[in-house]
């Protein structure tokens, strides 16, 4: 039935037939999921910012077998709602109140902030359970292969860590991935973010002697074996990324 | 490889059985004594990658069995109308279209798999298997042929996986699938307590490239035959 499918002209006739029914299949499906697709992301963050402040599903079953995991993305607008009181948005000594602060995208507004002129829109999420406040800051920075991004909620006193949550786009997995398993991120709770009222932010060190994170004030947790440039990276993102905040902390401190 | 697609040329035969002797070959044949890895040596990038745990072994191996099986099918169903000179660019895009729909499909439907997916999505399209598969087997044989091929050779290659996955965590963080197997490493529980440590070599790529070498070895001394003569 075919005659020559050799011929030059057949080939680039099959060649552009083939880009065409493969990009408008690529096209129509991309376009029709996206909705969908940009939804989960929005409740994912949702579920990352309260997973951060200790708000999981073990907060709903009262179970702790649960508290690893998301509030079920059912629930977590709802949820969002009554755990996030209040969304900030920093721009310089400009604070405003914007309750779609959690969609800011961090990736964009540090591509902006090269500029100098430009002043950077940093969201600050102020959360509350059982009575107490907690300050969450996004972060942003890259590990081995990709970017890596977390939220870390901080106690009233702005110096402790009340939790934190990571994720990343590519690190390998079973070495760098792991820095979004809870044997990682429980170790930061407790840690102190300051030194001798030095900002230190929170090192993730390779052989500090203390794999058990019993010492909370030394600015360090323990590393994960085969993932040094990913914790490296976690570290640096840390640092980076609350001291941006550092000027607004100081203004309520006092 | 020339010899192997030559081999797998096999002439049409009228009106077999679905699951003829020939037919169930395809499939068991990359199980054992034709495997991807441990035989052909292909796929050993990301046999090296991703096998730090076992869960991530699983996952891929899931994939790399959709993705051979049904790609084999597409090319074998367009194996006539392939243009020979650019047949290569096409089994890539027929690789990659795939594998994009389903990361779409996934992140709408299954979010939380496909952010565990994510990684491994350019993996696959990398993987030498598929195009040597593609251009071996499916460009030559019936769809159905080549579906039981891609079958086959995904899962020879997932066992591979499996097992240096299986090895790999145990031995390295002392885990399976995030199981803790043998006791505490922190408060030194059971085989901890008796001085036991774990391996961090393991986790790293040069040990998967040892861990096949040994399976290699343990299954050219089972099976001679596969000992090349000199």
């Amino acid at each position: 039935m075919v005659k020559n499918t050799d011929s030059n002209a057949y080939t680039v006739l099959f060649a552009i037939g083939m880009v065409i029914v493969v990009g408008s299949l690529l096209a129509f499906t991309a376009s029709y999921f996206n909705p969908t697709i940009s939804l989960n992301k929005k409740l994912e963050k949702q579920q990352n910012i309260l997973f951060a402040m200790g708000v999981n599903e073990g907060t709903l079953t009262n179970d702790d077998d649960d508290v690893n995991n998301f509030i079920p993305t059912d629930k977590v607008t709802s949820e969002f709602a009554k755990y996030i009181t209040k969304q900030l948005v920093i721009e310089g000594d400009k604070v405003t109140e914007d309750s779609l602060a959690y969609l800011i995208d961090l990736k964009k507004e540090k591509e902006l902030a090269k500029n100098p002129s430009y002043t950077r829109r940093l969201p600050l999420f102020i959360g509350e359970k059982d009575g107490e406040m907690f300050y969450i800051v996004p972060m942003r920075g890259s590990g081995l292969w990709d970017a890596i991004w977390g939220f870390m909620a901080l106690n009233k006193d702005l110096e402790t860590v009340k939790g934190v949550f990571f994720d990343h786009k590519g690190e390998t997995p079973g070495l760098g991935s792991n820095i979004k398993e809870p044997f990682f991120m429980d170790d930061f709770a407790g840690e102190y973010i300051f030194s001798n009222n030095e900002f230190k932010g929170i090192n993730v060190a390779k052989g500090n002697a203390d794999p058990k994170n019993e010492d909370k004030t030394d600015n360090e947790v323990d590393a994960i074996a085969g993932a040094t440039i990913t914790g490296n990276g976690v570290a640096a993102m840390i640092k980076k990324d609350l001291a941006l905040y550092l000027p607004y902390f100081n203004t309520i401190k006092e | 490889m020339a010899e192997v697609a030559e081999q797998e040329k096999i002439v049409k035969a009228p009106k077999e059985p679905l699951f003829s002797k020939k037919n169930r070959k395809l499939i068991t044949d990359p199980l054992t004594d034709n495997n991807p890895i441990t035989i052909q040596v292909l796929g050993i990038c990301s046999a090296l990658a991703i096998t730090a745990e076992l869960k991530a072994s699983i996952v891929m191996t899931i994939s790399v069995l959709f993705v051979l099986g049904v790609g084999n099918v597409v090319i074998s169903l367009m194996r006539n109308i392939i243009p020979s000179k650019i047949r290569i660019i096409v089994q890539l895009v027929v690789v990659a279209t795939l594998v994009i729909i389903v990361d779409l499909v996934l992140k709408a439907f299954a979010y939380e798999l496909s952010k565990t997916l994510s990684v491994f999505v350019g993996l696959i399209i990398t993987n030498c298997i598929i195009m040597g598969r593609f251009e071996a087997f499916a460009l030559a044989n019936s769809p159905w042929k080549s579906f039981l091929d891609g079958i086959g050779n995904a899962a020879g290659y997932g066992a591979i996986l499996i097992i240096v996955g299986f090895f790999r965590e145990l031995l390295g963080s002392g885990t399976l699938l995030g199981f803790k197997m043998l006791g505490d490493p922190i408060d030194k529980t059971g085989l901890y307590a008796l001085g036991y440590e774990n391996n961090g070599f393991m986790l790293l790529s040069p040990m998967a490239l040892i861990v096949v070498g040994l399976i290699i070895w343990v299954q050219r001394s089972r099976n001679l035959a596969l000992i090349e003569e000199e």
